[in-house]
C-alpha cells in the first residue's frame, strides 16, 4: 500500500473494496449485541421519563418549571441553544470540509450529519413546549388567513423559525443524497424480504451508472455550497434572540461570531464523544483513526480559543463601555450567586481547549473522550450563564430573584439527551454509519498504486 | 353636583305596582340560585348559565330596588338599568372602626368595585386597601347563609321567638342582658339600641374595640374634660412628631390623615416636617423626614424630656426629667418654632403617655389649631375597662344574656381564655355576625348580619358629619341586618329602612334649609352619600378646661423596669392589610404584601438586622417567643432590642382562606392601668432549629446606586427645581429612533406619579386587582415568584441597615413609546395603539415570555398555571384561594377579560374605562372632558399621588406636571420613552 511521506493513511489495514463494504455493513446485517440492547433500554427508559415531563408541562403549565416573573427563560432555552450548537458540527464537517477538500472527513461525515439532524430535532422540541399555549404554535407561521393576522418580522423568534427550519431541511436533503449510493449497496446486499423492498424504495432506483454518479456528485457539491452559509447563519440568528434585546449581558454585537464558534466547538466535542465509543463498539477503528481524532481536536483548539477570546472581550467591553448595567451584569456573572456556573463554564471551555495543545492529550482517546464531555458540559453552562444570570438581576433590583430548576426541567434535559442517544442507536442499525461510497474514494489499495507514483487526493 | 344614586322608589312610584313580595327564607337568594350546600359551590357551567338566565334578573332587580322587600318585575323595564352599563351607588363602608364614604359600582346587579366618594369631607375620595377589598367579602362563601341554633339551620321566626322568650325570661329573673358591639357610630343604630335597652330593663350596652383608643380617650377626659378623639388636622401642622402612631397606615382614620398629610408634601407649597419615633418600621416611619428608633419603654421618658425642654423654653422651671435615650433638643426647637402649627401624637394606649402628649400640645398651643374638639372622631369610643369589667361579671355568672355583634373577643381580647371560660357561664348567647369567627363558634344562636353592601344604614363617623349606607344588592343569603334584628327583638314592627327615614326626617331635617320635603331631603342625601348639617354645633373647650389652666404633674417614674439586655420588648401593631383580622378570609388582602416587609400570607417577628446577626438568626428562622413560635424577618430600621409582631393573623375560624395563616399574637398584649397595652412586654427569644418559608414579593432591597427613585432635599429643591434629577437633562438630547416617530393625533394617555406624596399604602394594588380581575395565586406561588399584581410598589432601603431611609415607587406598565416588548413578540400580540397605549392581545398571545424578558421594568405577568379556569385543558386548576367558585366569581369585572393559562398580562391603563368614557362622549356627541377618565389606581389614591390624563391636553394637570423640573422617567437611559412619569421625591431634610 502506498504510504504518504506526509501523513498516515486515512484508512488503516490492508483493505479491499469488499472489505470496506463488509466491515461497514456488518453491524447492520448482524444481530445487535448486548451492549446495544443495554444502551437502547437505558436511553429509551430515560426518554420515557422525558416524554412524561413534556406531557406534564403541557398539561399543568409552565409553572411546573422553576421559571418566574423575572427569569422567563432558563433551562429550556439553554438546552435549546445547546442542541442547536451541537447540530453545527455535522454540517460543518460535511459541507465546509467537503468544499475545502478535506477528505479525512469522509469517514465521519455521515454520523456527524445524522447527529446534526437528531440534535436539531431535540432542539426544536424546546421552543414548542416552552410556549404558554403550545396548541397555538401555528401562530408563528405567516400563513394567509381571513383575519389578516401576520407575524411580527421584527422579532428574532420569527427569524429563528425560518433559520432552523431551512437548516434542518437542507441538512436532511444533503444527508439523504449522500446516503443514496449506500442504500443501494444495502439493497443489493439483501436478498429478500420487506427490508429489501424498503431499501429498494429509499435508494431511488440507484443503478450506479456514470450518469447517476455524475448527478450525485454535482448535487452534493451544490448542496454543500448551500449548506455552508447556513452553518454560519443559524447560530447567528439564534444569538440574535439575545443580541437584539436590551438586556445587559444579552445586548452584545459580538454574539453572532461568538455563538457560531461556540457551536462548532460543542458540535465537534459531541462528534468526538459519539465516535470514540462507536469506533470501538462497531469495530471501525480502521476507518476512524487516531488521526481523525487529532484533526478534530485541532478544530477544538481553534474554536475553543475563539470562545475564550469572546469571554475576555465581553469582560473588557463591560468595563470599557462604562455602562453601569453592563458592568454589573458581567460582574454578577463572575462574583454573583451564579458564579459557580460561570466558573464551570470558564474552566470547562477554556481549560479543555488549551489542554489540547499537548500532543499526548490530543492523541489520547481516553483524554479526548473526557475532554469532549467536559466541553459539552461547559457549553451547556455557557448558555445557562448567558440566559439565567442576565435575567435574574436586570435593571430594577426590586425584581431581582433567583432561579432554581425543578425536577420537570431536569427531566426535559435528560429526556432530550436520551432521545438523542435513542435515535442515534436506531440510526446505526438502519443506515451505514460511515459513508461506504465516499470511503472507497479514499481507499488506496496495492493494486491500484502498483508501480507508479500517485498523488494524494487530499 | 355629581349625583350617584338614583332612588327608584321616588322615580317609579307612580308607574310601578309595588308588588309586595315577601321572599320566604332563602327563596330567590343567590345562595339558592347557586345551590349552595356547603363550602363547595360550583354549579356546572350549563346549570349556571341556565340559572343565570332566570335568576340573575332577580339579583339585578335586587340592586335596582330601593327597598329590600319590594321587587319590581322586569316587565316594567327599570329606566336606569341598561345591560352592560354600570350603576353607581353612594354608600358608606363601615366595618368595626374602619369607615369610608364610598361609591359602589354595580354591573348587571352585582357590586364589583368600590371607589371613594369625593363628596365626603372626611375621606375625600380616598380609600384603603381594606375598603377596596371589602367588595370581595360580599362574595365570601364562608358567610353564614341562614340563622343557626347550636350549629343547625333554623327559620328566622323560630330563632326570633326563642331569643325573645329567652330575653324576657332573663328580665323576669332580674338578670342582666349585655349587648356587646364595637363602637357604633350610626345614629339610627344607636337609637335602635337605646330602644332595646329601654325595652329590656337591666340590659346594658358595652362597646369594645379590638384595637382601642382607650388610653387617649381617658387622657383627654382628664386633660380636657372630653372623652373624645379630637379632630387632628395634619394639613395645618408644619411639624408633626408622632410616637409610634401609624397615621398613614392604620391609626384611627388613615384615609383622612393621608389626604391631609399628602396635601402638605408638595415641595412647591409649604412642606410639613414629620418626625416619627417608633420601634418597628411602620408605613408612617417610612415616610418620615426623620425617624428615631426607641423601645416602647423609652417612649415615656422621651416624652418627658420633650415636655421638660418645652417648659424650659417657655421659661418654666426644670422638672428634672430622667436621662433621655435620644437627642430631643432639635425636636423641641422645631416644635417651639412652629407653635400652634405643630402636632404631637402617640399611638400608645397608655393613659400616662397620652396625658403627657396632651400637655405638650397644650404648651405648644396646638389645641384649637391642629387639634380641634369642635368635631371629634366617633369611630373609636370604647373603653377597655368596661370590657374587662364585663368579662369579670360574665365569669361571676352575673350576665344572663350576651348578644355579640361584629365583635370577636374570643380572638381579639388579650385574655381570650378568660373570655371563653366566662362565656360558658352566660345562659343565653347570641351572635349577630355575618361570618364565622372564634366567638360565634361558642354561642347558641347565630343571627347572621348582612354585608354592608346589602344594608341600609347611616353613619356619623365624625361629629356633625353624616353619611348614608344603602344596599347595592339584595341579600345574597338569608341574612338580616343587625339593627333589623334588634328592632325585631325589641318588638317593633318598623323596618329599619323606615326607622332611618323617620329618624332623618325627624332629627336631620331641621338641621338643613335646602329641602323642605323630607322625602326629597333623604333622597338627595342618598344620592350624594354624605350630609353636613348647616347648624354645626361648635363646641370649643369650656372655660373650666382651658388648656392654659392645666395643672399637670408629670410622673417622673420611668415606665417599664429595665430588664436584662437579652430581653426583647414586644411591639404589637396593626398591619396595613389585615388590620385587626376582620377580613382575614379575604384573598386580596392576604396577598397584598406588607408595605414595608413585602411579605404576604403571613405575619412574622421583625427583629433588627444587627441583633439577628448577634443571635445568629437568618430570615425565616423559627424562634420561640414566650409560648409562640414565629418565623423571623430581618427588618432594617427595627429598633435594637425590640421585636414587632402583627396582629390580625392566626385566625382559627374565619373561612378556608384565612384559617391558619400566620400566628395569633394577641395574647402578648396585657391589661395595665385600665387599658390594653400592646407594647413593651419583655420576652426572651430562643432560636429553634427550623426554618419557615416567608413569601416575599421583593427580595432585594437596595437600589444598587441606580437612579431609580430620584430624590433631593427641600433646600436643594428650592435652589433648583430639578435637583436630584440631573440625569434627566443629561439624557434629553439622546432621543433618536430608527423607526419613524409615532404620532398621537388625538389622545396620548399618560400618568404622573408623585413620589413625594406616595406613602406606599397599597390601596392602588388592590384597586387594580379588583378592577382588572387579577388572579390570586396563594402563598406557595408568591414564594415561587409567580405573583400576578399588575401594579406593585417597589420599596428600597438606603443607608445603614439600622437606620435606613425608605422610598416607595409604584411600578406599573410604563406604556413605552419605544417599547422593547413590542419588537420582540413573534406574533405581534403586544402592540402600540394610536393613543400611546401598549396593548396586550390575550387571544393572540401564545406565551413565549420574550416580552417579559425584554421588559426592563418587569411589569409583565405570565399565567404560569390555570389560575382562573379560563381556556384550559381541564383538570389542572390551581386556585389557592377559591377565587373560581361561582360566588367569588360574581366580583369579576365583565369589562375585563379573564386571562387563560399561558398568556402574558399586564397593566392596560384601565383601557376599559378609557373606551367606556370615549363611547359615552361619542353617544352624547361631545368631546371627552378633562379628567373624565381615571384609572383604578389613581381614582382612589388617598394621597392623590397618581395622576392620569391626556398628555396632548396642554391644560391638564398631567401636562403641567410633565413640565415640572421634578419629572423623570424610569430608566430613561434605555430610551424606551415611557408614558409613565415620576416626580422626584423631595424630603424635608433638616437644614
Amino acid at each position: 500500500m502506498f504510504q504518504s511521506p506526509l501523513r498516515n493513511p486515512l484508512i488503516k489495514g490492508q483493505k479491499t473494496y469488499r472489505d470496506v463494504t463488509t466491515q461497514i455493513l456488518d453491524p447492520l446485517l448482524s444481530k445487535p449485541g448486548k451492549f446495544w440492547y443495554m444502551g437502547i433500554t437505558l436511553s429509551g427508559g430515560a426518554m420515557l421519563f422525558g416524554l412524561f415531563m413534556i406531557f406534564w408541562t403541557i398539561w399543568q403549565g409552565i409553572g411546573t418549571w422553576g421559571e418566574n416573573r423575572t427569569v422567563g427563560w432558563a433551562v429550556e432555552i439553554t438546552t435549546f441553544v445547546w442542541w442547536i450548537g451541537i447540530g453545527h458540527a455535522g454540517t460543518f464537517i460535511s459541507a465546509i470540509l467537503l468544499l475545502f477538500r478535506q477528505r479525512w472527513r469522509n469517514s465521519i461525515n455521515r454520523s456527524a450529519e445524522a447527529m446534526t439532524l437528531i440534535a436539531v430535532m431535540c432542539a426544536a422540541l424546546f421552543p414548542l413546549i416552552h410556549l404558554g399555549r403550545p396548541l397555538l404554535t401555528f401562530f408563528i407561521f405567516p400563513y394567509p388567513n381571513t383575519r389578516q393576522l401576520w407575524v411580527n418580522f421584527n422579532s428574532p423568534l420569527v427569524w429563528d423559525v425560518f433559520a432552523i427550519s431551512t437548516y434542518f431541511t437542507v441538512s436532511l436533503i444533503f444527508w439523504y443524497v449522500g446516503l443514496i449510493p449506500d442504500i443501494a449497496t444495502l439493497r443489493d446486499k439483501l436478498t429478500k424480504g420487506i427490508k429489501k423492498s424498503i431499501y429498494s424504495f429509499l435508494s431511488f432506483s440507484w443503478t450506479g451508472s456514470a450518469r447517476d454518479w455524475h448527478r450525485h456528485e454535482i448535487t452534493s457539491i451544490m448542496l454543500a455550497a448551500i449548506a455552508t452559509p447556513l452553518v454560519l447563519s443559524v447560530h447567528s440568528i439564534v444569538s440574535m434572540d439575545f443580541a437584539t434585546s436590551i438586556l445587559p449581558g444579552w445586548h452584545t454585537t459580538i454574539f453572532p461570531p461568538y455563538f457560531v464558534a461556540g457551536a462548532i466547538f460543542s458540535g465537534f466535542a459531541m462528534v468526538l464523544t459519539l465516535l470514540i465509543v462507536a469506533r470501538k463498539a462497531m469495530n471501525l477503528e480502521d476507518f476512524i483513526t487516531v488521526d481523525h481524532v487529532e484533526n478534530m481536536n485541532k478544530i477544538l483548539i481553534a474554536t475553543g480559543s475563539i470562545v475564550g477570546l469572546a469571554y475576555m472581550t465581553e469582560l473588557f467591553m463591560a468595563w470599557y463601555s462604562g455602562v453601569q448595567y453592563e458592568h454589573f451584569a458581567l460582574m454578577n456573572r463572575v462574583k454573583g450567586p451564579y458564579a459557580w456556573a460561570y466558573w464551570i463554564m470558564m474552566i470547562c471551555n477554556i481549560g479543555s481547549a488549551q489542554l489540547l495543545w499537548i500532543k499526548k492529550i490530543r492523541t489520547s482517546l481516553l483524554a479526548t473522550f473526557i475532554l469532549s464531555i467536559t466541553v459539552n458540559i461547559g457549553m451547556w453552562f455557557e448558555r445557562f450563564v448567558i440566559i439565567v444570570t442576565s435575567l435574574h438581576r436586570d435593571f430594577l433590583p426590586s425584581s431581582w430573584t433567583m432561579y432554581k430548576p425543578t425536577i420537570v426541567e431536569y427531566g426535559l434535559v435528560i429526556g432530550t439527551i436520551s432521545i438523542f442517544f435513542t435515535m442515534f442507536l436506531l440510526f446505526i442499525r438502519i443506515f451505514p454509519v460511515i459513508s461506504i461510497s465516499e470511503e472507497k474514494s479514499i481507499l488506496k489499495i496495492e493494486r491500484a498504486c502498483a508501480g507508479r507514483k500517485h498523488d494524494n487526493h487530499e | 353636583m355629581k349625583r350617584y344614586r338614583k332612588d327608584i322608589e321616588s322615580g317609579q312610584k307612580d308607574q310601578s305596582r309595588e308588588l309586595h313580595h315577601d321572599p320566604g327564607p332563602g327563596s330567590d337568594t343567590l345562595s339558592e340560585i347557586l345551590n349552595v350546600t356547603g363550602k363547595e359551590m360550583n354549579a356546572s357551567r350549563r346549570d349556571f348559565l341556565k340559572l343565570c338566565g332566570f335568576s340573575l334578573a332577580a339579583v339585578t332587580l335586587a340592586s335596582c330596588k330601593s327597598r329590600i322587600s319590594k321587587a319590581i318585575p322586569y316587565i316594567i323595564a327599570p329606566v336606569e338599568i341598561t345591560p352592560g352599563q354600570p350603576l353607581l351607588y353612594a354608600s358608606s363602608y363601615m366595618n368595626g372602626s374602619d369607615y369610608c364614604s364610598v361609591i359602589v359600582r354595580t354591573r348587571d346587579g352585582r357590586p364589583i368595585k368600590i371607589e371613594g366618594n369625593p363628596l365626603s369631607a372626611m375621606t375625600r375620595g380616598g380609600t384603603t386597601a381594606r375598603v377596596q377589598a371589602s367588595v370581595l367579602d360580599l362574595y365570601d362563601s364562608a358567610r353564614f347563609i341562614c340563622p343557626l341554633k347550636d350549629g343547625t339551620p333554623v327559620e328566622w321566626s323560630l330563632a326570633d321567638e326563642e331569643i325573645i322568650s329567652g330575653l324576657n325570661k332573663i328580665v323576669s329573673e332580674k338578670g342582666s342582658i349585655v349587648l356587646l358591639t364595637p363602637t357604633v357610630y350610626s345614629p339610627s343604630t344607636e337609637a335602635v339600641i337605646e330602644g332595646f335597652l329601654k325595652k329590656f330593663p337591666g340590659s346594658e350596652w358595652v362597646m369594645y374595640d379590638a384595637i382601642s383608643a382607650s388610653g387617649m380617650l381617658e387622657a383627654n377626659k382628664a386633660s380636657f374634660g372630653r372623652q373624645a378623639i379630637p379632630d387632628f388636622r395634619f394639613e395645618k401642622a408644619d411639624v408633626i412628631v408622632s410616637f409610634g402612631a401609624d397615621f398613614l397606615g392604620t391609626w384611627l382614620s388613615p384615609v383622612e390623615y393621608t389626604k391631609q398629610f399628602a396635601s402638605r408634601r408638595d415641595p412647591e407649597k409649604d412642606m410639613n416636617f414629620l418626625v416619627q419615633i417608633e420601634s418597628g418600621l411602620s408605613l408612617t416611619g417610612c415616610n418620615a423626614d426623620r425617624r428615631i428608633q426607641a423601645k416602647p419603654s423609652q417612649e415615656y421618658s422621651i416624652l418627658l424630656n420633650i415636655y421638660s425642654e418645652i417648659v424650659l423654653a417657655a421659661g418654666g422651671t426644670d422638672i428634672k426629667a430622667p436621662p433621655c435615650p435620644v437627642d430631643v433638643k432639635w425636636i423641641v426647637q422645631k416644635l417651639v418654632s412652629a407653635k400652634g402649627r405643630s402636632l404631637v401624637i402617640s399611638g400608645s394606649n397608655a393613659v400616662n403617655n397620652q396625658l403627657l402628649v396632651n400637655e405638650i400640645n397644650i404648651l405648644l398651643g396646638n389645641i384649637g389649631n391642629t387639634i380641634l374638639f369642635d368635631s371629634f372622631l366617633r369611630t373609636r369610643r370604647a373603653i377597655d375597662s368596661q370590657m374587662e369589667n364585663l368579662v369579670e361579671r360574665m365569669a361571676g355568672g352575673r350576665v344572663g344574656a350576651l348578644i355579640v355583634w361584629n365583635s370577636n373577643p374570643a380572638y381579639t381580647w388579650y385574655d381570650r381564655n378568660a373570655f371563653t371560660e366566662a362565656l360558658k357561664k352566660v345562659e343565653l348567647t347570641v351572635s349577630i355576625s355575618g361570618t364565622p369567627d372564634e366567638t360565634n363558634e361558642l354561642v347558641k344562636y347565630i343571627c347572621p348580619d348582612n354585608h354592608y353592601l346589602e344594608s341600609w344604614n347611616d353613619a356619623e363617623p365624625k361629629k356633625d358629619l353624616f353619611s348614608l349606607m344603602q344596599p347595592a344588592i339584595r341579600p345574597v343569603f338569608n341574612t338580616r341586618q343587625m339593627a333589623e334584628s334588634i328592632l325585631k327583638w325589641t318588638g317593633s314592627s318598623v323596618e329599619y329602612y323606615d326607622f332611618i327615614k323617620t329618624y332623618w326626617s325627624g332629627r336631620m331635617m331641621t338641621r338643613q334649609k335646602e329641602y323642605s320635603d323630607p322625602v326629597l331631603f333623604f333622597d338627595n342625601t342618598l344620592q350624594k352619600g354624605v350630609f353636613e348639617p348647616d347648624d354645626k354645633i361648635a363646641s370649643p373647650l369650656s372655660a373650666s378646661n382651658k388648656p392654659e389652666s392645666s395643672n399637670f404633674n408629670a410622673s417622673l417614674e420611668p415606665v417599664g423596669n429595665g430588664g436584662s439586655e437579652s430581653e426583647f420588648e414586644v411591639v404589637l401593631y396593626e398591619p396595613v392589610a389585615m388590620g385587626e383580622g376582620r377580613q382575614a378570609n379575604n384573598p386580596w388582602l392576604q396577598e397584598l404584601p406588607d408595605p414595608v416587609a413585602r411579605i404576604c400570607w403571613d405575619n412574622f417577628a421583625s427583629v433588627s438586622v444587627k441583633q439577628a446577626n448577634e443571635n445568629n438568626l437568618a430570615e425565616g428562622d423559627v424562634i420561640e417567643l414566650d409560648v409562640l413560635n414565629l418565623p423571623v424577618h430581618l427588618q432594617p430600621g427595627q429598633a435594637y432590642g425590640t421585636v414587632s409582631l402583627a396582629l390580625g393573623y392566626g385566625r382559627r375560624r374565619c373561612g378556608v382562606v384565612g384559617e391558619g395563616v400566620g400566628i395569633d399574637v394577641t395574647q402578648l398584649a396585657s391589661f395595665e392601668n385600665g387599658t390594653v397595652i400592646y407594647s413593651g412586654r419583655k420576652v426572651n427569644i430562643l432560636k429553634k432549629g427550623e426554618n419557615y418559608i416567608l413569601a416575599q414579593t421583593q427580595t432585594h432591597h437596595s437600589m444598587e446606586g441606580r437612579a431609580l427613585v430620584r430624590e433631593a432635599g427641600l433646600d436643594e429643591f428650592k435652589n433648583n427645581p430639578a435637583a436630584g434629577n440631573e440625569l434627566h437633562e443629561y439624557f434629553k438630547g439622546e432621543e433618536r429612533n430608527l423607526y419613524p416617530e409615532r404620532e398621537y393625533p388625538h389622545h396620548h394617555w399618560g400618568m404622573a406619579v408623585d413620589l413625594s406624596k406616595c406613602t406606599g399604602c397599597g390601596n392602588c394594588v388592590v384597586a387594580c386587582q379588583a378592577e382588572n380581575n387579577i388572579p390570586v395565586v396563594g402563598k406557595e406561588e408568591v414564594y415561587r415568584v409567580h405573583e400576578m399584581h399588575w401594579m406593585r410598589i417597589d420599596r428600597y432601603f438606603s443607608g445603614d441597615d439600622m437606620d435606613p431611609e425608605v422610598v416607595f415607587q409604584p411600578v406599573l406598565c410604563q406604556h413605552c413609546q419605544n417599547a422593547p416588548c413590542e419588537n420582540v413578540c413573534p406574533v405581534a400580540a403586544t402592540n402600540h395603539s394610536s393613543e400611546g397605549l401598549n396593548q396586550m392581545i390575550y387571544n393572540r398571545c401564545f406565551g413565549t415570555r420574550y416580552c417579559n424578558n425584554n421588559c426592563p421594568y418587569k411589569v409583565r405577568r405570565f399565567n404560569w398555571f390555570n389560575y382562573t379556569e379560563a381556556g384550559t385543558l381541564g383538570g389542572n386548576l390551581r386556585d389557592a384561594a377559591g377565587m373560581t367558585g361561582d360566588l367569588r366569581r360574581m366580583v369579576l369585572n365583565p369589562d375585563v377579560t379573564v386571562r387563560a393559562q399561558g398568556v402574558i398580562e399586564k397593566c392596560s391603563f384601565c383601557i376599559q374605562r378609557i373606551q367606556a368614557a370615549k363611547l359615552k362622549a361619542k353617544t352624547e356627541d361631545r368631546a371627552l372632558m378633562r379628567d373624565e377618565i381615571k384609572t383604578a389606581c389613581s381614582q382612589s389614591c388617598p394621597a392623590d399621588a397618581i395622576i392620569f390624563g391626556d398628555m396632548n391636553d396642554t391644560e391638564s394637570e398631567l401636562f403641567r406636571l410633565i413640565g415640572s423640573g421634578r419629572r423623570y422617567r424610569l430608566l430613561e437611559e434605555l430610551y424606551t420613552r415611557p408614558s409613565v412619569n415620576y416626580l422626584t421625591k423631595i424630603r424635608n431634610r433638616i437644614s
